[in-house]
């Protein structure tokens, strides 16, 4: 039994200097047999454990990561968490994912740090006001909070912003959902990892999954560098190598991988105080909590499993970022690094059963997964445990590509891919 | 962010061209007689390879000239350029 995270025991260990706090999950060996493995170890995968066995009741299951928990574009990302999206379906999962992110900290008693700062885009030309004014209008129907903001106002809500007429991309106005903001990011797989630990999930860090065996169509198992393990049930959340696992089982998926950047500055005094997207220009600022500038770039516009990127994709973004903010011209960047996305045709996510029985996969969330970690886990959970999805991810089953219903998100949502 | 050889051009800096996605995708002949699933296989369906890929490039700030590029997407090596029409190099 795990004790619960407090600020009593905050108190009781600040007397040992911190140096006896319990470990917050196990380091155990797989076992020969599981009902349900999970393949990935991010916020995604391990919110789906989380699901399994706390709504589920499907403790006897297993987490494979191949590198450690929160390594990959868990640990990568800019932390953005929204729900404004243009259409109905997308509207309904990320909006569900929002509303759990409002309580998780207390859900799983670990402070991820969720601050509802809310989150603007801005509109450069007379387009982006057109369709930034229908999304709002949209949002508005599906229950989810946003307003249009005029130029002045958005001035007010962010002082920082350049908003002369006279740049290059003026500013027209902007969006704003203040229900949106920001999490810390580690503490979400950390949190997720320590609730689904302590019902009895098994977290196998180190261990790459090498196969899948399959019999007539059926999951049977999977080969992993520990060995094997026996399994009527995988759930694939693997991000940019979900293509690499679809292979294991020879199903093929509409994913590209691709290389997205981020960069952080020095820390500095809060000077912004809410998170700013830009589409037109791709720029994207928030602060965290330490006080650095957290910049997102751009996607390499070719398939790649190198996380680094291109300099000139961070160049132009940096760019976009000094007009819009000139105060930001002195700043030093501290940190740069990329994670592999995978991307959708339509850059909606898959969240769904395959032609294989008992595989099930759950990808595509391209270059904004992360606000949905908890609502990707939640419905995934359900779809892994009735073999059905949930209403709210039916739209994004693999079939839509075949059917031609697709989510198309790509030039709808608030942000450029 | 690598150097691609053109081979038209010669050398020149990746941001240079644009990426044309996997190579060798053939355009069904009979798009009407091609069943839902052979469709979608065609038009959204991708091998993203971690490896050696075959793929297309175009020079879009150069020649403007669409050709093929054999590339290792786990490090970015290119492996060969060959132009269009003509077979990938064997080795």
């Amino acid at each position: 039994m795990k004790n619960n995270y407090s600020i009593f025991s905050l108190l009781k260990n600040s007397l040992s200097y911190h140096e006896n706090w319990q470990q917050a999950w196990r380091d155990p060996e797989p076992k020969k047999e599981y009902d349900a493995v999970i393949v990935g170890g991010g916020g995604h995968g391990l919110a789906t454990a989380f699901y399994l066995a706390k709504k589920h009741n499907m403790k006897n299951i297993a987490v494979v990561e191949k590198g450690w928990i929160g390594g990959g574009n868990t640990g990568r990302n800019t932390t953005i968490i929204r729900s404004n999206y243009l259409w109905d379906a997308s509207a309904g999962l990320y909006d569900h994912a929002l509303k759990l992110w409002e309580n998780l900290s207390q859900e799983i008693n670990y402070n991820v740090m969720f601050s509802q700062r809310g989150v603007m885009n801005l509109a450069h030309n007379l387009q982006d006001v057109r369709d930034l004014k229908r999304r709002t209008h949209a949002n508005r129907l599906n229950g989810i909070d946003a307003v249009w903001l005029s130029t002045e106002e958005v001035k007010n809500f962010c002082p920082i912003i350049n908003t002369s007429p006279n740049i290059r991309y003026p500013v027209l106005g902007g969006t704003l959902q203040r229900r949106a903001g920001t999490a810390r990011h580690d503490a979400v797989a950390w949190g997720y990892a320590r609730g689904a630990d302590a019902m009895g999930v098994d977290i196998i860090q180190n261990c790459e999954v090498k196969g899948i065996k399959r019999n007539v169509g059926t999951v049977e198992g999977i080969e992993t560098t520990k060995g094997f393990i026996k399994t009527k049930k995988i759930g694939v959340v693997a991000a940019g190598h979900s293509s690499v696992i679809a292979n294991m089982a020879g199903i093929r998926l509409p994913l590209e991988s691709k290389p997205l950047q981020a960069l952080v500055s020095e820390p500095v005094k809060p000077i912004i105080n809410t998170v700013v997207m830009s589409n037109a220009v791709h720029a994207y600022v928030s602060q965290s909590d330490k006080g650095e500038l957290v910049i997102g770039a751009g996607t390499d516009s070719y398939v790649s499993y190198t996380q680094r990127g291109s300099h000139d994709v961070v160049e132009g973004t940096l760019k976009a970022i000094l007009e819009l903010y000139p105060i930001f011209s002195r700043m030093k960047m501290l940190r740069q690094w990329g994670g592999i996305v995978d991307i959708c045709p339509d850059a909606s996510p898959i969240i769904s059963k395959t032609s294989v029985k008992g595989l099930y996969f759950n990808c595509g969330w391209g270059t904004g997964g992360f606000k949905a970690t908890p609502g990707s886990g939640d419905l995934f959970a359900h779809t892994i445990a009735n073999d059905e999805p949930h209403t709210l991810n039916a739209a994004f089953n693999i079939n839509r590509f075949v059917s031609g219903d697709l989510v198309d998100e790509h030039g709808a949502a608030a942000v450029a891919h | 962010m690598f150097i691609i050889t053109c081979p038209f051009c010669g050398e020149r800096d990746q941001s240079e061209f644009s990426a044309g996605g996997e190579a060798h995708i053939v355009r069904p002949k009979q798009p009407t007689e091609l069943s839902d699933d052979e469709w979608a296989d065609f038009l959204f369906m991708r091998k993203n390879i971690k490896g050696v890929q075959f793929e297309r490039w175009n020079h879009a700030h150069g020649c403007r000239k669409w050709f093929n590029v054999i590339r290792d997407t786990s490090n970015d090596k290119i492996h060969a350029v060959y132009k269009m029409g003509e077979k990938p190099p064997s080795d």
